[in-house]
Parts: structure tokens; sequence; C-alpha cells
């Protein structure tokens, strides 16, 4: 960028590997790249820097009787539960469903891999609402249910059922193309030298595929902690209850706790931060992942 | 031990890969499939191994019908093209990872481990880097930790799939020499395949010759090579000219580039024909003809001495006459 004025500063300063033809004017280049901060500044510095400023402007005294009120507390205790159970079960699906459509071929398999993304497809209330269908009083398993005295709508079971299958691509989508890159030589060459099922896999498969496992469950887990519109249709509400921690900020929200709303809305916000640190971190070693498997092989 | 391949036939689709194989390997012999890409060599090696399943037919360990054994119950060793090493463990475990994955009762000790180890790498040559990464080793390097760790199982059977495949040539000339000393030394039936008809016929006892799914001839490599059983073989074992035969209208004989003399001046069955290209390559000139008959091309190969003697210069008309013609019956 600071050679702009010598006679060929496309030249001098092309990041290595891109062809000249593809890279534009000095000019272009920095337009570009303030349009893309301005934006970045207005729609995600300013009102994450808004929520810390809102939950505190109270000071650390309310900000702390905020997030340590009984009912914020056993909000933060769902939102921890549902996940505890929602991210194992999409980790044992996702990986299950990865190693069926990267090692092996069957009919109906691009029929599979569609409805993996079915949930990213459909809007969280209407996920919501089926399990409302599903299993509310008017639904098909309602009587059923009712008879023998139990709640999943309204109660702890839909908010985790809802959750699952909202987070329930992540580790999937995740897996799959980094599976399908590594093939199954490996494998192969694991069976062949006697291993069984479960040594192959955890021998061979599990290391080759473990730090994209885990950047797939980071994601699952901040999306698990932080949904609220399928959660919002099946919970009801139920204060000290049924409420997950986002569920609790629009409570309180409504009822003109600003400073409370703030202060739990800050304790997501810092879950998304912790998230994306744990993201860059796990990013850079898939990918040395997937070039080490192709290293290996080659 | 000896393998017998009975009437093994795979598909892949439409594609037929393997198309009624008949095949019997002796125990300890060096065996060869040598073929064209897609002519099923490596199909017939995976069958071998229980990495695929035949449509039909039957496969036999030393007489036993092994068709429906797994994989991992039929004590063979494979070796794959590109190498398959865990990328994620050192050499060391590579070549362990066989005996570890064993049950627990035919598990050797971890001394046992070690000793087996250390011998396959030394046999290797490659004791120093037992601590190292697979992808800290260079391609001829990995090829012979592949070929550890098939041999560490003690297998029945060795099998490698084009294991010289994605090496350059000098290490590939290296490595032949090293494979054959090892099976003399080793003695396990084994079986490679490979589409380069040098490769095949320096390392091999005999050579199973494949195309389209079928084998068209079965020999020790200079057999194969003098006696070719069909155009198909003749062809695919070297550069070949079609000459039209003196005693049979329409019809080919097949000659090598070498086995025709070129003359300055006709002669009896002597063909005239028009140099148009010549070339010389080490010892030896490439010469390009044309056929005045029917214009089709001839490449004839001749010492230098000859070249100079002929001074034949390109666009002169010179006399081909075959020191053999090959024929093949049907053809």
């Amino acid at each position: 960028m600071t050679k702009a004025h010598s006679p060929m500063p496309a030249a001098t300063s092309l990041p290595i590997g891109l062809p000249r033809a593809a890279a534009e004017p000095p000019i272009i280049r920095r337009l570009l790249i303030v349009v893309a901060l301005i934006f970045l500044t207005l729609f995600l510095f300013v009102p994450l820097a808004f929520v810390f400023a809102e939950a505190l402007k109270k000071g650390l005294a309310v900000y702390f009787a905020a997030v340590t009120d009984p009912d914020a507390l056993d909000a933060i205790r769902l939102t921890l539960l549902v996940a505890v159970i929602a991210v194992p079960a999409n980790l044992v699906f996702g990986v299950a469903a990865a190693w069926t459509v990267a090692k092996f071929s069957f009919p109906g398999k691009s029929i599979l891999i569609t409805l993996i993304d079915l949930p990213f497809a459909v809007s969280p209330v209407v996920s919501g609402l089926i399990y409302v269908l599903v299993f509310g009083l008017q639904g098909w398993f309602g009587g059923w249910l009712r008879e023998h005295d139990l709640k999943v709508i309204f109660a702890v079971p839909g908010i985790v059922l809802a959750t699952i299958f909202v987070t329930f691509p992540f580790v999937a989508r995740e897996l799959i193309p980094l599976m399908q890159a590594q093939g199954t030589e490996q494998e192969e060459a694991a069976i062949v030298l006697g291993a069984r099922g479960w040594q192959t896999f955890f021998r061979v498969t599990l290391p080759n595929i473990k730090w994209g496992l885990l950047y797939g469950v980071i994601l699952c887990n901040a999306r698990a902690m932080g949904e609220f519109g399928a959660v919002s249709v099946v919970s009801g509400h139920i204060r000290g209850g049924t409420n997950t921690l986002p569920l609790a900020v629009e409570i309180l929200y409504n009822e003109y706790q600003f400073t409370a709303a703030f202060a739990v809305a800050s304790l997501l916000a810092l879950l998304a931060l912790l998230t994306l640190a744990l993201k860059y971190v796990v990013e850079a070693r898939t990918r040395e992942d997937q070039a080490f498997a192709g290293e290996g092989n080659a | 031990m000896s393998i017998e391949l009975t009437g093994i036939t795979k598909s892949f689709g439409r594609f037929m890969p393997v198309d009624n194989v008949d095949l019997r390997i002796e125990t300890g012999e060096l065996i060869a499939l040598l073929g064209p890409s897609g002519s099923g060599k490596t199909t017939i090696l995976r069958i071998i191994a229980g990495l695929e399943t035949p449509d039909a037919g039957t496969v036999a360990f030393h007489g036993e019908d092994a068709t429906e054994r797994h994989a991992r119950e039929r004590q063979v060793g494979f070796v794959f093209q590109h190498y398959a090493l865990f990328g994620h463990m050192t050499i060391f475990e590579n070549i362990a990872f066989g005996l570890r994955v064993r049950p627990r009762a035919q598990r050797p000790d971890e001394a046992e481990i070690r000793r087996r180890v250390s011998t396959l790498l030394e046999l290797i040559q490659l004791d120093f880097l037992a601590a190292r990464y697979p992808h800290q080793l260079s391609g001829g390097q990995r090829q012979r930790v592949a070929l550890a760790r098939a041999l560490a199982v003690e297998p029945k059977v060795l099998l490698l799939d084009e294991p010289f495949g994605a090496l350059d040539a000098r290490v590939r000339q290296e490595l032949r020499r090293w494979l054959r000393r090892l099976h003399d030394e080793v003695h396990v039936t084994t079986v490679f395949v490979t589409h380069d008809q040098e490769e095949a016929f320096e390392v091999a006892d005999r050579v199973v010759v494949m195309n389209r799914g079928r084998i068209e001839q079965i020999g020790a490599p200079a057999e194969v090579y003098d006696h070719p059983a069909t155009p198909f073989v003749f062809e695919f074992l070297g550069q070949v000219n079609r000459l039209p035969l003196p005693d049979e209208p329409g019809g080919d004989g097949f000659v090598r580039p070498h086995e025709i003399s070129v003359l300055g001046a006709p002669e009896d069955d002597a063909l005239p024909a028009r140099l148009l290209h010549s070339a010389t390559v080490g010892h030896f000139a490439r010469l390009e003809f044309e056929l005045e008959a029917d214009a089709r091309r001839v490449s004839v190969e001749v010492s230098r001495e000859t070249l100079r003697a002929l001074a034949l210069p390109v666009g002169a008309i010179a006399w081909l006459r075959p020191t053999i013609l090959r024929r093949f019956a049907g053809r």
C-alpha cells in the first residue's frame, strides 16, 4: 500500500498468488476496505459496545445484582442444561451423518444432505411450531402425553427438542467436506491391518477430524445457547422454569428493566466473543488438518 | 499362500471393470497385474484384499474359500498407491499399528512390538526416521514405510497397488530392485499392479496382462514379450507397426520398429516408402516412413551406423522389409 506512488503500484503491492489481471487499482481497493470497515463498525462494533455500555451504565453493583438475580440464575442454569444435552446429541448425530455421507455411497444420499440443511432453511419460529403441533395439547401425541402426565411443550423437554432441531446441521456441515476430502484410504489401510470398526474410528478417523469437529461443536454450542425464535414458541416463558437467557433478555426489556436486560444480554455477548476467539484458534488448526491429511497421502 | 480366483466378476453400474476372471497365483510367487488404466487390475487386487466384494465368483486362499471373509481376517498386507499413512502418527507408530490393534490375547508385549518395528525400520533403512511424521518424509521414504507397515503383521499375501506410480523415475528404479530383493528374502506371495510394462518385466516372476476387465495373457516376462497372445498384448508392450501381409490381401501383420530393415534399392517383398522424418535418440535413430502403396505411417529404428551408411535425405524413397511379421488368429 505504501508504494501507491510508484510507476507500477498494482504489481508491487500485489498479494502473492493473485494474478495481476484480478487485482483492482489501489484507489478502488482502499474504497472497498473503507466501505467494509464503516459497515462493520455501524452494524457490529457499535451495537456490541452499546450492550456493555448500557449494562454498566448504573455501575458494577447494579450489573452484578442483575445477573445474580434468582430468575437470571435460573435462566443461566436452564441455558447451560439445554446446551449440555443438545450439543452432545448433535455431536453424535453430526459425526454419524458425516461418516455415512462421506464414506459410503447409497441411493438418496443427496436427499439426506439436503435434509441435514433443513433447519437452516426453515425459520426458527416454524421449527418451534412444528413441535407445538406434534407434542402440544391439540397435537398428534398431545392426548397420550397428557394421559401419562408428561409435559413437552411449555416445559424443558420442548426447549431441548427445539434447540436440537435448530442446531443440528452445524457439526455435520463442518465434517462432511473435511471427511470427503480425506477419503477412505486410511480407514481401508487400518481395516486391512486388522483394526475393528471402533479402533478404526478412534485411532484413525477421529484424530483426522478432531479440529473440524471441535469447530462444529463451538458453533453448535453458540447457537444452542443463543437460540431465541424456536425456543420462544415452545417455552411458555415461565419465569424460573422455562426461561433461557435470550428469553430472559426479552422479558426484562419488555418490563422496562433496561439495565438488567442489557446486563443479561452482555452475558450472551461475552459468549459470542469467547466463541469467536475459540473459532479463530480452531479454524487455523482445521486448515492444518486438511493440509496434513493431504500431505500424509500424496 | 496360494491364491485362486474363479469366475470373478465385478461391475459398478454399467461399467464392468472385472469380467469373469480366473487366475491362480502360486505360493511365494511375485506376480504383476499389467494393463492400461480401467483394465480392472486394481479392482482385482482390492477383491483379493476383501476391500471389494465380487458380484460373482470365488476367492480361495490355499484352497480354502475366502470370498466371504472380512478384509480384517484375510491376513493380507496392502500397500496403497498414495501410501495412506496415518498422518497424525509417527513412522514408528504407523508400522506398529497392525500389532497394537490386535485383540489382547494375540497382541505382542511392548518390548516385542519395539523389537519388530525396529527390525522392519532397519529392513527399509529408515531407522533414523522413527520419530518423524509422514509429511516430513519424501515420497520414496513414505512408500517404504507403507511397505514396512504392511509387513509388520506378517501377512500371508502382499498386495501393492501401483506402488511406484507417484515417484520420480530414479527413485522408482531403485525401489523396484529393492522390492525384488526384499521378495527374494521374505518370500511372501506378492501381487502388484502396474501400468508400466518395464516395471512389470523387471520385477515379476509372471506377468498377467489385462484389458477391459479380462486377462489377455499370463506368462513369464520373456514369454509374454516374445510370444504375445493377442494384438492387444503386442501393441501394449511397445511401439508396433501394422504392415500388409504379402500372402493375404487385406490382412495385416505386426512388427516392432527395430524388426524392419531399411534398403537403399528395391528387392522382392520390400515395400517402397518415403522418409518423412529422422531423429537420433541416444545410440539409435528413429525414422518415420510413409508407405507409397497406402500412405500409412511406419516407424523404424536403426543403428546410427546404418543410418549413416544409407545416407537417406528426408523425402527420399527407401524399401522396407520386416525381418519378422507376426499374425494373430482371427485377424
